[in-house]
Formats: structure tokens, sequence, C-alpha cells
């Protein structure tokens, strides 16, 4: 039998709004993946510790306060720091267009804003574990 | 013919309809959907005649006007006698940037403040602290320091116009620099009119902007009661709000079921604490989301007076009437909000602020249509404002009270909100009560379960959502952009930089020990003592750095 993905949801930063991460959570779990969702306002450093310690495939940020630009990019380079760049980073929120190349370039792999299908980020996290995994 | 002929005469006559009309109808053409539901799923019969009301008096249900129950609204005379107040809930960047918004929003009509504060703000962080990072200004106000409010309102007469803060854990150290700013203003406290949301439950079950545990932030909450009734006798101390439970996912019944257990645990605070209940119960206001399903959201108005009128003189014991009263505001459904064709929300927003006119609000904030990327540009705004202003004076909506009583599918909706409100209490209740059931996550789960549902609804097409998952276009919208300057920034850091060299060191140092002293006493009423640390300069931060040591910080129940 595979090996389930593992993936770790987190909000970065101070931002409260859940409903999103929750939803999204639960669909990734529903697929049939092993889902960590470290809670609310976690810095980037606790979020790579926690994907480590987890030892996930990937990860998902939410942000919905506008934070996104200051936190993102961080959880990208101390994974590398930690020498674990493997770990898929994927983001979602608020997130203005003109942010998005941006956010891609500083390495996160994909970004989700509303409305986004949840069988998008479904696909696109079975496509990110399996990767990795292989 | 006596009633119960007439009913079982409508009865026969149903029967007949269903089999013969209905059914030749179907078979030539059969319904859309095999159950039809409202946004909170709840099912829709084809028909509601009288006999939905079947053993339900409207007079005691209904009552009139500005009588008990107030079904049909607390004022006698409702929009006739004076409109709803139009509240644009505003703030971004710097007190001079919403300084500059709340003039552009008088000077466009609007009747009352509302203020939006920045994510550090809200958690009572100072601008320039490490956990801030990113988050200056980009959801709303930066407010550090009494200098901040004072700019906030600048060449703005706070003796004349009424201001709402959403504001909750550091409720009182944000309602103490108001106080403070309005002292500078030479308006003394008994004139001052507003509102500070300070309802700390509804942050643990879903705004999520808590700081400290529950029973020393309930604390927190009966001190401003306390300290309100004594010396701001006009400032509603609470807003009650089921907005934000909604937008977290939780249905019509589920929003109503949860504000209303939130508000009688705030009584029985009050009361625990010696309070009389009509000391403080006039003081209470109500915030209640207007979303998307018109009937549904009208419905949950009403049967939200009628159940507050009734808890509060029977259960509480309150004996003026104005204590039974749920006064409320509302707000259009942020999260119907679609980045897609955005200006379609235009629509969005009209009808719930509809729902929410023809529910009897008292004040009302209407989404603008960019909201679903950013806080509103000027334009969006002003559309959002005109929309209140269409409804007030062209709609023709306000020229009688309750326009909608007695509908049949209103009453029945109203009494069936009214009734699963009854079965929450009653689950909470058994769990131990608010508190408890935060602690066990049970309120939790419930808005998460029905968010999860909301979003599969979506997926499977179930619910349509224009432009979401029908009727799409592959365009690109034009929003025009708001961005929080660094310039901005840099304002608030000096400022606050600033503050904190020029203050009197010693005043201040004195001020931080006896709020130490005041945290550390449980018969103290803290009010006093955050209002004489604002008033010596004290930033949100190293007030609220007092309170977390005094009184720790909560851990949520991780769930989802």
């Amino acid at each position: 039998m595979a090996k389930k993905i593992r993936v770790l949801m987190a909000k970065p930063g101070l931002d409260g709004h859940d409903r999103g991460v929750k939803v999204i959570a639960r669909a990734l779990r529903d697929a049939g993946m092993e889902v960590i969702y470290t809670g609310l306002r976690q810095s980037p450093e606790d979020i790579v510790e926690a994907a480590i310690q987890e030892d996930v495939d990937a990860i998902g940020l939410s942000c919905l306060s506008g934070a996104h630009m200051a936190l993102f990019p961080d959880v990208v380079k101390l994974l590398k720091k930690r020498h674990a760049g493997d770990i898929v980073v994927a983001g979602g929120g608020i997130i203005p267009e003109e942010d998005i190349p941006k956010l891609k370039k500083a390495g996160v792999k994909a970004v989700f804003g509303p409305g986004t299908s949840l069988r998008d980020i479904v696909a696109f996290f079975q496509k990110a574990g399996s990767a990795k995994g292989a | 013919m006596t009633d119960s002929d007439e009913s079982r005469d409508l009865e026969a006559r149903l029967r007949k309809w269903e089999a013969g009309t209905v059914q030749d109808a179907l078979k030539a053409m059969p319904e859309r959907r095999k159950e039809f539901v409202t946004t909170s799923s709840r099912p829709v019969k084809r028909l509601y005649t009288s006999l939905d009301l079947r053993n339900k008096t409207f007079k005691e249900r209904l009552g009139e006007p500005g009588e008990f129950p107030f079904t049909r609204g607390i004022h006698p005379t409702m929009y006739r006698g004076r409109l709803w107040t139009m509240r644009m809930f505003a703030g971004y960047g710097s007190a001079e940037d919403t300084n500059k918004r709340f003039k552009y929003l008088i000077s466009h009509g609007e009747t009352g403040l509302s203020v939006a504060f920045d994510m550090p703000t809200l958690y009572g962080y100072d601008t320039d602290a490490s956990e801030a990072k990113g988050e200056f200004g980009t959801c709303g106000v930066a407010v550090s320091s009494l200098d901040d409010m004072e700019v906030l309102f600048r060449g703005i007469d706070v003796g004349k116009i009424s201001t709402s803060m959403t504001i909750n854990a550091p409720a009182d150290v944000i309602w103490a620099m108001y106080l403070g700013m309005a002292e500078r203003q030479g308006v003394p406290l008994t004139e001052l009119r507003g509102t500070i949301q300070n309802d700390i439950l509804k942050e643990y079950e879903a705004q999520k902007e808590w700081i400290f545990p529950p029973e020393a932030s309930m604390r927190l909450v009966v001190d401003t009661f306390e300290f309100g009734a004594r010396e701001v006798p006009q400032w509603n101390t609470i807003s009650i709000s089921g907005y934000h439970i909604r937008e977290a996912g939780a249905t019509a019944g589920q929003e109503l079921a949860f504000t209303l257990a939130n508000g009688m645990e705030y009584v029985r605070w009050g009361i625990d604490r010696g309070l009389k209940v009509d000391s403080f119960a006039q003081r209470l206001s109500f915030f209640f989301n207007a979303h998307n399903d018109l009937f549904e959201e009208i419905a949950k108005y009403r049967a939200a007076r009628r159940i507050w009128a009734r808890e509060m003189r029977d259960t509480f014991g309150a004996k003026n009437p104005r204590s039974w009263l749920l006064r409320t505001h509302a707000q259009t459904a942020g999260v119907s909000l679609t980045a897609q064709q955005p200006e379609v929300n235009i629509v969005r927003t009209t009808l719930q602020a509809l729902a929410a006119v023809l529910g009897g609000a008292q004040s009302l904030h209407t989404n603008s249509y960019d909201e679903a990327y950013q806080v509103p540009n000027e334009k969006a705004v002003r559309i959002a404002l005109r929309t209140q202003q269409i409804l007030a004076h062209e709609s023709g909506v306000t020229n009688t009270i309750d326009p909608l009583g007695g509908s049949y599918y209103l009453e029945a909706l109203t009494d069936e909100l009214e009734e699963e409100a009854y079965r929450y209490f009653d689950r909470i209740q058994d769990l131990g009560g608010v508190i408890a059931a935060i602690r066990k996550g049970f309120i939790q789960q419930e808005i998460a379960n029905s968010a999860y549902r909301y979003q599969r609804e979506i997926e499977d097409k179930e619910r349509i959502i224009v432009g979401v998952n029908d009727f799409v276009v592959d365009e690109q919208p034009e929003v025009e952009p708001l961005r929080v300057t660094q310039a901005s920034l840099k304002a608030q850091t000096d400022r606050l930089a600033r503050v904190r060299r020029i203050r009197d060191k010693k005043k201040w140092q004195t001020s931080m020990d006896r709020l130490r002293k005041a945290c550390d006493d449980p018969d103290a009423n803290t009010m006093p003592l955050i209002l004489e640390a604002v008033r010596a300069r004290a930033t949100l931060g190293e007030i609220c750095d007092v309170m977390r040591e005094a009184f720790g910080v909560w851990e949520e129940p991780l769930l989802y």
C-alpha cells in the first residue's frame, strides 16, 4: 500500500480567519491524506519546526490578513536552511494578483485564491505528495 | 365556522390540490430539485399556509411594534420615526489614513462611525512588536496609544456622532483610549455615545481574536459593564455578535442560538457580580449577519427579538421594558462576496441589506464589492453606502412597520428558528454552559461542520454561487488596489517611539504597578486603572503585557 501523503496546514501570523484552513484540512483528510493542523498564530519558525517533526510532504499556508508577503517566503527560506527544501509549500487566502508571481519566485509552488475548488486543491497536494514520495 | 372547522376545510382543500393540480403539473414538468433548502440547508416546503401557524396566536408571538415580545420591531414607529444608522466599518493603515476615510464617509452621508482595527491592535500588540510583522494596517487601523486615538478622531466631534469599535480581547484598553481622547476634546463621558464590541465568547467560538482565558476575559467584560453603567451611561458596553459566528460557517439557526446563549452568559456573569440586571441590560447591544437567504434572515432577526425579550423578562427578571429590547447592528455577509465578477457583489449586498432592513435592524454596514480582495477603495465604499440610501429613500420598504409580518412562510420560519435556538440552549446547558462548551470545542465543531457542508454543496453544485461554480466568465477582474504605504507605517512607528520617549516615566511606572495589583485582586474593577495607565501614555502592548502576565494566555482546542 502506498504511503499516505502527509500535509501540515498552518496559519502564520496573527490572522484568525480559520474557516478556509479548516475546510481544506477536512477535504484533504477525506481524500485520504494525513493532515496536521497547527492552529493559529504560528511564526514561520514554529511552522517549519512542526513540518520537520511531523515529516510532512507538503505545507499549506493560509493567510487572509494581508501579511502573506512577510510570512510565506520566510517559511520557504527556513525550510531550505533546515535542509528540508523538498517539502512543497502552497499558500492561500486574500492574495492580490500582483503578489502571486513574487510568491512563486520565492518558492511557493501554488497560490489559491477565494473561490478555488476543493478538487483543485486536493489534486495539487496529491501530486505534490506523490512526487516527493517517489 | 370555527377556527378548527376552517383548518379542517383548508387541510382538505390542500390535500385535493396536492393530489390533483400539483400532481398534474409535476407530470408535465417536475420541480427543478428534489429538495429545496435555504442558505442554511433548512428544508423549505412547496407552500406555507395558515396551517403552519396552527396553535400559535399572533397576539402572543408577535405583539405590536414597540411592545413585548417585539417580534415586529423594538420601536412603535420603526423607520417612519427614524431610519437606521448608516454605519460603515472602516479602517486601514495609520490613524491619519483612517481619519481621512471617516471624513470622506461623513461627507457622503453616513450617520455613525465604525472603527476596524488591524490584527496587532486586535491582539493587544503595538505596531512595532515582533508579532506584528507584516500586519500593520492591512485589516484595519493601528492604534497603539492615546496619541493614535487622538489623531484618528481629529476634527470629528465625538460629542455629536456615535462610534462603534470592533475590539474584543483588549476592548477595555481601546475604550479607555477613546474616553481619554474624548476628555482631551472636552466632551464629558456622560455625553458619549457608541459601542465597544467586547464580546469575547464569540472570539473563542469564531473570530479567534482572543488573548486571555475565558474566566479572566469575562471578568474584564463585567468590569466594563459596571464602569459603563456608572461613568458612561449612554455607551453600549458590549455588542453580542453573531456576525463572526456566521462568517466562520454557522447556519442562521446556529448564529441565532450561539449569539443568544452568549448573551445570556454575560447577563449571568453581571448578575453574579452583584449588578442589578436593569442597571446594565439596557446597554447590551447585538450584531447579526445579513446573509443571502432573504426570508431566513428576516426571520432570524424577528426570532432573536422574541427570544431575548422573553428570557430577559422571565428568566432574568428584568423589570424595565428597555432591558427586554434586542437592539441590533447588522452587516451584510462578507463571506458571500466573490472574487469572481466582483461587481456582482453589489447586487448580493443589496439583497442582504434589504433583509436587515425588513428584519428591523437599528444600524447597518453594507460591504463593498471589492472586499474579496482588500480593504475597500473609496469608490467601492461609496457605492455600498449609496445602497443603504436607496433602500432608505427610494425602495419604499421603510414606509410601514415589519411589512412581511403575517406571511405564512416568514412566520413559520421565525418559529422554526426559535425552536432550533432553544434546542441548542439545552445542549449547551447539558455540556455545562457556554464556557464549558467552548473548552470542549462543541460550538467550534458545530460551526466547522456547517462550513464544510456548505463548501461541499458548492463543490457538488447542489448550491449555485453565481460566477463561482456556474455562470462563470473567463476574465481578470479589475479592482483598483488599495495598499498600505511604508510612509504610513513610518508615521505610526515614529509616533509610538515619541510617546515612549517623552512621557513621564514615573507616572507611567506607577500606573502600570497599580494596574498589575488590580488584575491580581478579583474584587477590583480594572477599568479605572486602565484609564489611568492610558492617560499616563502607556501603550496598548504594554498594558496587555501586564494583563497577559497576570491572567495567562488562552490555548484553544485544535479541531477542524
